[in-house]
């Protein structure tokens, strides 16, 4: 009875509002102005990443809606096998011919192999170095070799491209007796040189997040220096390493001009490293100039679009949770 | 094991690890060593100074130099504000544990994954065809004026592009501003935005310019996302129109490697327009890391 009295007085009191000369509220107003702005900019970049899959998914949508994009591309010519004359192929991506065959397949499988191989170089050679580089490097190797790394970064892959198809494809195609300069391997190759920075820089912030107490107390256990490296450190950093690894591999799935340039482009679907490989961002490249505007091919180059979004999409998610599981759990063991 | 079979295998792994290292090392150093052997002959006052001549057998790559500039001047003009702010926002203005500013960090993140040529789709649908048509029947143009790949269009795209370059070494910069800085401004009767102002971005410059040598690094490079928003294999005039199309380094690197009717002659060419796109990105970067260790030195020196 008397707390609700208390209370219902000092509901009817007035607050006692600060007196604020007319400088300071304005002063105040200009603070609250500046700060709404500030806000607001900081929206660009959600505003962005939905802008851009509204506005590619947008274009590819015609596939699905208009008549005569339906019928020229619709899914299972994209996705399944076609009847064809016996003798050709049942995938076939080439969607400027008289009859249009439109099967991704064989782009799935060129971007595939050029990635598998990029991955097959670029994994050990990224991991092995950051393992030497925060590990058993002497500290001035380690300075020398950061700057290397980012100056490889640095490279603009139109350059790896440039580099892939004047230098290294006669070197490729004596050593490994290939009949094409131009193949899957020489793009994968290319392509480990532009995802190799990636995968050492982050797996090396990995490494150098693992305290170092792991390392004293299985050095001070008799351990040796690689015994230490190999099974303390390393599987402490595993989800960062592996989180590296995926993000390689988003790299390399869009990496667009190393691709167009060494791979030779040809829709074929073969196992052989030696065969010529056409990848779905390679495809967007070389074909959109040509395009018409709203034609079904144009909305397929679209989609192909949508799908690479897709694929970086999901993996930089998988690499983001693996990098914070690492940082919880090593916060987590220090203390 | 013996303890010395282990050490020694241990060693020799190591070793190997040594050798992942090198080989690393020795790629950067092949592709320095072949790209300047081969272009520096051809790099000439006439090379930088002319435009192509001969169906690109002679003659310089000035328009292309001029174009790669051009390109990333506007590109920068538009994504410093917004990437700075943006980091500002995200450091300074954000409330502790906002959902909003975990929003952003992972937009900015998934931004950075995004493939470079979904980036071209990207300007070509959005700047060209949606502002750019809408802009055209705004401003009553009869024939497309703004609805055509551009300079602009293809600025804006590279912008977008490197918004989380600029954002992330925007806020490691400010990250690296001593908090006490800012208290005692605070104390001493300034405004949040006054201490921003006059204290922490001036604190933070060192590493928010290298977030814009970064960017301009990146944008240089990157020809994926120029390819159907503006850039163009020959033009004789300087692009002088936001809406002009323009020369660049890397497309033009492209161009002549992938379809020279003579390889051999466009060659030596090639290569000296290579050395200058690499020399361009590498002095950019150097750069870059040169303000980045004198800050992390200064900033491990205050704490």
């Amino acid at each position: 009875m008397d707390r609700q009295a208390i209370m219902e007085q000092g509901l009817t009191q007035p607050l006692v509002a600060p007196l604020l000369s007319p400088a300071a509220r304005r002063r105040q107003l200009r603070e609250k102005v500046i700060a709404g702005f500030i806000t607001l900019m900081a929206f660009t970049g959600i505003a962005a990443l939905i802008l851009i899959i509204i506005f590619v998914a947008k274009e590819a949508l015609a596939l699905f809606t208009e008549p005569e994009a339906r019928h020229e591309a619709s899914l299972s010519k994209m996705f399944l096998a076609q009847d064809v004359a016996p003798g050709r192929p049942p995938f076939r991506w080439q969607p400027v011919s008289k009859i249009p065959k439109v099967s991704m397949i064989p782009l799935f499988v060129g971007t595939l192999k050029t990635t598998a191989v990029s991955m097959l170089v670029a994994v050990p050679l990224g991991v092995f170095g950051a393992l030497f580089a925060a590990e058993f490097a002497p500290r001035r190797l380690r300075e020398l070799l950061k700057p290397v790394i980012e100056l490889l970064a640095g490279i603009p892959s139109v350059v790896l491209g440039f580099f892939a198809l004047m230098v290294m494809s006669t070197v490729v195609k004596e050593a490994l007796g290939f009949d094409r300069p131009l193949n899957a391997m020489l793009a994968g190759l290319g392509l480990a040189l532009a995802i190799v920075p990636v995968i050492f820089t982050v797996s090396e912030d990995a490494l150098t997040s693992v305290p170092r107490s792991y390392r004293e107390a299985s050095l001070a256990l008799g351990a040796t220096p690689w015994e230490t490296a190999w099974k303390v450190v390393l599987p402490a950093a595993a989800p960062g390493i592996l989180a590296a690894c995926v993000l390689g591999f988003g790299r390399a799935i869009g990496e667009t001009m190393i691709v167009l340039m060494a791979s030779g482009n040809a829709d074929v679907i073969s196992w052989s490293l030696g065969d010529s490989a056409r990848s779905l961002s390679a495809t967007i490249a070389a074909e959109m100039g040509e395009v018409v505007v709203g034609s079904p091919h144009y909305s397929l180059l679209f989609f192909i679009g949508v799908q690479l979004f897709i694929f970086t999409f999901v993996l930089n998610l998988i690499a983001s949770t693996w990098t914070r599981r690492v940082v919880r759990k090593l916060t987590g063991g220090a203390t | 094991m013996k303890h010395g079979t282990r050490r020694a295998v241990g060693l020799a792994l190591t070793s190997l690890t040594g050798l992942a290292a090198f080989i690393i090392i020795a790629m950067l150093g092949i592709i320095l060593f072949n790209v300047v052997e081969n272009g520096a002959g051809g790099v000439t006052w006439t090379f930088l100074s002319k435009p192509p001549e001969d169906g690109m057998m002679g003659g310089g790559i000035f328009p292309a130099i001029f174009g790669t500039a051009a390109l990333t001047l506007l590109m920068t003009v538009a994504v410093m504000p917004v990437g700075v702010l943006t980091a500002v926002y995200l450091h300074e203005y954000a409330p502790p544990n906002s959902l909003f500013a975990r929003f952003v960090r992972v937009a900015v993140v998934n931004l950075a994954g995004v493939p470079s040529i979904v980036f071209g789709l990207f300007g070509l649908g959005f700047f060209i065809l949606f502002v750019g048509q809408g802009m055209d029947r705004a401003l009553g143009h009869e024939e497309m004026y703004w609805a055509q790949p551009g300079i602009l269009w293809a600025s804006l795209t590279l912008a977008v592009l490197t918004l989380p370059v600029v954002i992330v070494s925007t806020e490691e910069a400010l990250r690296a501003v001593p908090m006490d800085h800012r208290t005692a401004s605070l104390a001493l009767g300034a405004t949040q935005s006054q201490t921003l102002g006059r204290v922490v971005l001036p604190g933070a410059l060192p590493g928010i310019l290298t977030g814009a040598v970064l960017a301009i690094s990146r944008g240089a490079g990157e020809v994926a996302p120029i390819l159907f928003t503006g850039a163009a294999y020959f033009l004789p005039d300087l692009p002088t129109h936001l809406n002009s199309q323009f020369m660049h380094l890397g497309y033009h690197t492209y161009v002549m490697a992938t379809q020279s009717p003579d390889v051999e002659a466009t060659r030596p060419l090639l290569y000296s327009t290579v050395l200058v796109l690499l020399l361009l990105t590498f002095a950019l970067n150097l750069v870059a890391v040169i303000i980045r260790t004198r800050t992390r030195r200064k900033a491990a020196g205050s704490h």
